[in-house]
């Protein structure tokens, strides 16, 4: 466990490892894109892994008492609060262990949540904890709204969505602000691990979790996490949805370990955003001129992280 | 062996902590906690604790961090006041339903608004429902004594709640008074290492903090609140434990010059040290007056108060917190809804006072008597009154 695997930029999830901590028989949706990235990140993490998760689909989809689909030790306490519960779990064991309450061993210190549980409401909480150097690795994922409670914006729904408090009508065109870039917010953190992934390339995804494992101090991985329910596409296109994201540079697969970033997936020859967005509901009412705004901006955007790259 | 030295408050809140031996405290500073924390970051500075300090950036992260740290198994502090106590509330409610048990100490102070740094009673009152078992300190000795029991409450199989120890912000937290301080040995001998029947243990994986549906929540509500009300004698033998080992006794109320008294005053805190000398004058000029204290705030004594007010004809509560817009002092209320279904009770008379550190003297606790008594013969007991408010 926790060592990468070789294959890279093949789609085999057969060469991830048999064994399930996430298990089925949880309640998300069908092609319900952050239950399939849990299910890899914690084939990554092993058993020896204990987890704090915030209040959103992840943990109601997996805990309905009295049934739990964790094989992994696992709380929940709210919602903003992840960071701060988990690096409190890792305080715990490294005073008990120091003081010979417990015997020394690798233990993985997760604290998992939603876009909106990281970026909005638990970003203060986030910040504290990455900023104190705790041994931890925080997992986002990322289905670009609130979930769990019906699909309203978040900081980190894409501009031109329709969401339920973000709705496209008459006078509006959905969500009016671009995604708050948190990979970024992390990095400035100066963490020693900091990385994008997306459960439409799980052995990138895997290999990350396992870096972050084993690296010391926090690490933060954002995941883009396709909700076929809040993004109104059907739910057999998860996979494709996610890979159509990286495809068109709109969300783009990388990794900036001790502050050096490098991409992890280069898109030989990016393909048009439209696809993406005409693949799901929630960009439906977007005009042709919008569409064209989108991807001026995706391409900017992408330029930019060219240049960036090129610097380092 | 014991050593009496002049401490202030919050430094021997501190030192107590420190011979618990802490493994995880994790606070965020606010006046007038502050000495408290101030004093756990030179003792884990220098070396006194081995503790983790978890150096966060709100009381929300806080008290989040002592519940994580908690259900790994770790012994777990913090402390607070005021605007944090209720930035933590959220937190509070789930320490007490997920039965963990984390020691926190409180200097209570005020709520804003208007802001306002110094003491009463409403933040911790703010709190009432949580699920926390409260316990109200009258003096440096009861806080460092309470500070090193709260953890072995907490801890009990039996308990298994989070503990709050309250000592009033200022009037008593920043004040010197003589403390007898314990032995290592003597307080290992009292309190044993916290040893969790159940912990995050990734050799023994189960789920914490699930969601529930409307089928089972009240049978789980139902269970905490006998739970936390089942706590009352075993903090009654933990405290008698105390007394017998080092000679301090402590009871959920206890009760001065009250034994046939035929009113009573009933206070909570610091305060009850002037109304004590308020009663010794009164009784010098002949008056039937006693002095209640009432400790434990959760889980509510209603035996132990309803016992201690039986022979009296009136009762006067003074509360230093205000339930705006509704029934004035909330130990009051209490104590009324506690003493409604008697035949034979004492009528009780409601005074708010001493809000936001302002002083309650002597004199005017014979007032509020005086007063109380008039309201009684009167025949017209309002339901509460703001004492001592300049028109
Ligand atoms: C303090 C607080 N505010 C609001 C909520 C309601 N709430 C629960 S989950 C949630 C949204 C979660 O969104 P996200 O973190 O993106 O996770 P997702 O549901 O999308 O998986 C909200 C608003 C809450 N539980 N607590
Ligand atoms: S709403 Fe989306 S994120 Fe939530 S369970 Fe369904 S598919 Fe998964
Ligand atoms: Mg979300």
């Amino acid at each position: 466990m926790m060592e990468t695997l070789e294959i890279k930029r093949v789609f085999v999830p057969r060469a991830l490892p048999l064994r399930e901590y996430f298990s089925p028989g949880h309640r998300g949706c069908q092609g319900c894109g952050p239950a399939l990235a849990i299910r890899h990140v914690f084939k990554a993490l092993g058993p020896n892994t204990i987890v704090a998760n915030a209040t959103s689909c992840s943990e109601i989809i997996s805990s309905p008492y009295p049934q739990t689909a964790w094989k992994v030790p696992w709380i929940h306490v709210a919602f903003e609060n992840a960071a701060a519960v988990a690096t409190g779990i890792e305080a715990g064991y490294k005073a008990m262990m120091r003081k010979g309450k417990l015997p020394q061993e690798k233990i993985n210190f997760v604290a998992l949540a939603g876009d909106g549980g990281t970026g909005d409401i638990g970003l203060q909480a986030l910040s504290g904890a990455m900023e104190r150097g705790h041994d931890f690795i925080y997992i986002c994922y990322d289905n670009e709204a609130y979930m769990n409670t019906g699909i309203q914006r978040s900081g980190l729904t894409p501009f031109g969505a329709s969401t339920t408090t973000s709705p496209a009508g008459k006078v509006s065109k959905g969500q009016n602000t671009w995604k708050k870039d948190l990979p970024a917010i992390a990095a400035a953190h100066h963490i020693p691990y900091v990385a994008t992934a997306c459960p439409s390339y799980p052995i990138d995804l895997y290999n990350k979790v396992a870096k972050a494992a084993a690296i010391e101090g926090p690490a933060y991985i954002h995941i883009l996490a396709p909700c076929p329910t809040g993004w109104r596409c059907p739910s057999e296109l998860t996979i494709e949805v996610g890979r159509m994201a990286v495809e068109s540079g709109l969300f783009n697969l990388f990794e900036i370990v001790n502050g050096k970033k490098r991409l992890t997936l280069r898109v030989p020859q990016r393909r048009p955003v439209k696809d993406y967005l005409k693949a799901q509901g929630r960009f439906r009412h977007l005009t042709e001129e919008d569409i064209r705004f989108i991807q001026e901006k995706v391409d900017e955007d992408y330029q930019l992280l060219l240049e960036e790259l090129e610097e380092v | 062996m014991a050593r009496r030295v002049g401490l202030e408050v919050s430094i021997a809140c501190s030192e107590a902590v420190t011979l618990a031996n802490v493994d995880v405290i994790a606070a965020y500073p606010i006046t007038p906690q502050t000495h408290i924390v101030e004093h756990l970051s030179e003792q884990v500075a220098e070396g006194h604790l081995d503790a983790e300090y978890i150096k966060v950036e709100s009381e929300h992260s806080a008290l989040s961090c002592c519940v994580g740290a908690s259900a790994a198994g770790a012994r777990t502090f913090t402390a607070t006041a005021s605007q944090g106590l209720i930035l933590m509330s959220e937190i509070m409610y789930i320490a007490s339903g997920l039965r963990l048990p984390v020691v926190m100490a409180l200097a209570t102070r005020t709520l804003s608004s208007p802001l306002t740094i110094w003491g009463d009673q409403s933040d911790v009152m703010s709190q009432r429902d949580c699920g926390w078992i409260t316990i109200f300190c009258e003096n440096g000795q009861d806080v460092f004594d309470q500070s090193i029991i709260a953890f072995r409450i907490a801890e009990d199989r039996r308990v298994l709640f989070p503990t709050m120890i309250c000592m009033d912000g200022f009037h008593l937290s920043h004040v010197i008074e003589p403390v007898e301080l314990l032995s290592q040995e003597e307080v290992d001998s009292f309190l044993p290492p916290y040893k969790p029947e159940y912990r995050l243990d990734p050799h023994r994986p189960l789920t914490m903090g699930a969601f529930t549906m409307p089928d089972y929540f009240m049978e789980i509500k139902k269970q905490q609140d006998e739970a936390l009300k089942s706590t009352l004698p075993v903090i009654k033998e933990i405290w008698n434990e105390w007394g017998n080992r080092f000679g301090r006794y402590y009871q959920p109320v206890s009760c001065y010059k009250a034994e046939g008294a035929e009113t009573l005053i009933l206070i909570a805190g610091g305060f009850s040290g002037t109304a004590q000398i308020a009663v010794d004058r009164m009784r010098e000029q002949g008056k039937n007056v006693g002095l209640l204290r009432l400790k434990l705030w959760r889980p509510f004594p209603h035996q132990e108060i309803r016992d201690a007010v039986k022979g009296a004809k009136l009762v006067v509560v003074v509360d230093r917190a205000l339930s705006v817009g509704g029934q004035g002092g909330p130990i009051a209320a209490e104590l009324r809804s506690s003493l409604y279904h008697l035949k034979k009770r004492p009528a009780v008379v409601s005074f708010v006072a001493g809000l936001s550190g302002r002083d309650i003297h002597i004199d005017q606790f014979v007032e509020m008597v005086e007063r109380a008594e008039g309201h009684l013969s009167a025949g017209k007991i309002p339901d509460y009154e703001m004492f001592g408010v300049r028109e």
